[in-house]
């Protein structure tokens, strides 16, 4: 962190944006993910360790969907692993934003961690308006105030459901999807990862149906190499 | 074995660790893999398609409360709000509204 203050200014600037729009749509996603797992047989404190070892809730939503479909320990792994694969580009994109020339690499690694779609949007957008000194701090602060919401939505949800009914559950259960569905659509802007969006929610239901169990691990591996095939047939005609 | 006899082995392990390792090799590698290498490409289009299959089975095929709704009414308030996703500015937030309201007018008009 850099002295006189600058860190601790930036860190707490980044906790006061839990109040923004992208970070509340993502504790409603998370209030829904609560019903996920409740309805597929987590306990409280289960969910709660997920979201925070994790802190990326499609793959969460993966390993609930495995361990509820039966899936053997390297089946969910793999599967969970691929769906966690785009976090890669994203630290390799977001990191060179952030870091300065004397970053320690321990605090790129804990950095590392609150990179998941929501923080990544973010701070992709507001870096530029942050002194490079301050980003880092910045990052961190929106990324420990935005998991601690989080964690705090997901533990009131899971205790009122029980008491809900269940239009407000089928309603906080479809959150997920559409939380997923719009804000990656948002994120994809190369061809190859529309198609590869595009191809998956086709693929998705068809494998579901004949592969049950290893059908994301079909999805994300034919939808993405043809996607991939594709783009780069448009790059360079043959 | 049931996944629910080992809990904590499935989240901390099979969930957390395979997905922070990205994260921990993308930081060491920040910097020296470039961004459009045709690797990452390939990496980010299969991660993609996956996501977009947890979508559409979550839409098609949900479980819990969401369950019992009618499949017909999932995809119209689905479809209707990425429509709306798209064409007001791209807003997430504009999309995910939509869809909700049309589902819950669905549900609540039904007796649900």
């Amino acid at each position: 962190m850099p002295p006189d203050g600058i860190g601790r200014y930036w860190f707490l600037q980044g906790c006061a944006n839990v109040i923004s729009i992208p970070a509340i749509i993502l504790f409603a996603a998370f209030a829904g993910f609560a019903s996920l797992a409740r309805e597929s047989g987590l306990t409280l404190d289960q969910a709660l360790l997920a979201t925070a070892a994790i802190w990326a809730l499609p793959a969460q939503v993966v390993l609930v969907g495995s361990m509820v479909a039966g899936a053997s320990f390297w089946a969910t792994a793999l599967a969970v692993t691929l769906s966690s694969v785009r976090l890669l580009p994203m630290v390799v994109s977001l990191l060179p934003v952030i870091r300065t020339q004397h970053t320690p690499r321990w605090q790129l690694l804990l950095a590392s961690h609150f990179v998941a779609v929501t923080a990544w949007i973010f701070a992709m957008t507001r870096a530029p308006e942050i002194p490079r000194d301050g980003r880092m701090a910045f990052l961190l602060g929106f990324g420990c105030a935005i998991m601690t919401g989080s964690l705090i939505c997901i533990t009131l949800s899971y205790l009122l459901l029980e008491r809900l009914p269940p239009v407000a559950s089928a309603a906080l259960f479809f959150l997920t999807p559409m939380y997923f569905l719009t804000s990656l659509t948002a994120a994809a802007k190369a061809l190859v990862d529309k198609l590869a969006m595009a191809l998956g929610l086709v693929l998705g239901p068809l494998f579901f149906l004949w592969v049950p169990g290893l059908d994301l691990l079909w999805t994300g591996l034919v939808g993405g190499s043809a996607a991939y095939c594709v783009g780069r047939l448009v790059r360079r005609p043959a | 074995m049931s996944p629910f006899d080992q809990p904590y082995l499935y989240i901390l392990v099979a969930g957390a660790l395979v997905s922070d390792c990205w994260r921990w090799l993308g930081a060491l590698v920040a910097g020296q893999l470039r961004e459009d290498s045709e690797l990452l490409e390939w990496v980010r289009a299969v991660a993609g398609a996956l996501i977009a299959g947890v979508i559409a089975r979550l839409i098609l095929f949900p479980n819990g409360a969401l369950a019992e709704t009618e499949l017909w009414l999932r995809v119209l308030a689905a479809g209707v709000g990425f429509t709306g996703f798209l064409l007001i500015k791209r807003s997430v937030l504009a999309g995910v509204l939509l869809a909700e309201a049309v589902l819950l007018i669905g549900l609540l008009g039904s007796g649900f």
